[in-house]
């Protein structure tokens, strides 16, 4: 194994570490007023939905608007079988299970 | 004992990342090993850096010929909104042992964050268990990712609908945040704007910059 790869991984790790331990660290023993708390109770629905939008409605590098693509009808019942069952783990095996229907389909 | 309901509760509620994790890892580890890298090569760098996008990145990077100053960087960006995510994790965990918020947050990722959030949020969740989450994820993706690099050409790509286990884990994760109007409202703002801001902007800072307009407006319509 080269040098090279070594130091990639440490300083992948350690640009990796320090955002995930910063907050936990520091921000964990500190009252935050009532509207930093409110805000960060808001950020895991954004996130979630930021990260997954895109990824449904556009491909390709650089990425482009793609309506009606698999990964997107595959979602629509993916999304009410959640909604209705709120299992997490159901919801990967029928999502899976889904697109690789649509896969043989289309 | 404590320890065993905290490891049975962790293990039901971590599972299915586990599950999701599994393909991905695979998949990982063909890329990493047809990019030149060895099994052990692949596991040192899912258990130093344990983030599945900015792995894959790493790997394409490295078989363009990217300098290692430049996979580091774009690492940094990559999983900067981890900053975000532990941010909201810490508001749960004011009385716990800094050395042991230090292991945690070694396994916050996109997955386990939303897991634990959602749990601690319910009540009845501690430190311990969501230490059982993220490890079990952890173990989970250094494990499938040395088996990829192993036994990758093995399994067909696309197979078993693979490619689509972590979008079905997110839908999931977002209907168990959507916890009132305004959650439903901001992850629309959140979703409209990182869809609007990452066919203008390439890179993956749309995820940050979107998140963070969308939590700001929600908390405006919360008090309005």
């Amino acid at each position: 194994m080269k040098s090279e790869y070594i130091i990639l991984i440490i300083g992948m790790g350690i640009v990796t570490f320090l955002p995930r331990w910063i907050p936990l660290f520091f921000l964990s023993k500190r009252n935050l007023p009532d509207i930093v708390i409110e805000w960060l109770d808001l950020i895991p629905a954004a996130i979630l939905s930021a990260l997954l939008l895109p990824e449904l409605l556009t491909t390709g590098d650089p990425r482009q608007l793609t309506l009606f693509q698999p990964k997107l009808l595959v979602a629509v019942p993916t999304f009410i079988f959640a909604l209705k069952t709120k299992s997490l783990g159901g919801t990967v095996v029928l999502g899976m299970f889904l697109f690789w229907l649509a896969g043989r389909i289309m | 004992m404590n320890s065993k309901i905290s490891l049975t509760q962790g293990v039901t509620a971590g599972w299915p990342i586990c599950l999701g994790y599994l393909p991905i890892g695979l998949a990982f580890g063909v890329l990493a090993q047809k990019a030149g890298l060895t099994p052990f090569e692949i596991g040192l760098m899912s258990v130093f850096v344990f983030a599945g996008s900015s792995q894959f990145i790493a790997v394409s990077m490295l078989s363009a010929g990217a300098t290692v100053a430049s996979v580091i960087i774009t690492t940094f960006t990559v999983n900067l909104r981890h900053f975000l995510m532990s941010s909201s994790l810490s508001v749960f965990l004011g009385r716990e042992k800094r050395t042991k918020l230090s292991l945690f947050a070694y396994g916050v990722t996109d997955e386990s964050f939303a897991v634990n959030f959602i749990k601690f949020k319910e009540g009845d969740w501690d430190l311990d268990r969501s230490l059982v989450v993220n490890h079990i994820a952890n173990f989970t993706w250094i494990t499938s990712t040395v088996v990829g690099g192993y036994s990758g050409q093995f399994i067909p790509e696309r197979a078993f609908g693979i490619d689509y286990a972590l979008i079905a884990m997110f839908i999931c994760l977002l209907i168990f945040q959507l916890r009132g109007r305004e959650y439903v409202i901001t992850a629309i703002i959140a979703g409209i704007l990182a869809v609007i801001l990452s066919l203008i902007i390439p890179g993956n800072s749309y995820i940050i910059i979107a998140s963070v307009l969308a939590a700001t407006a929600g908390v405006f319509i919360r008090k309005s």
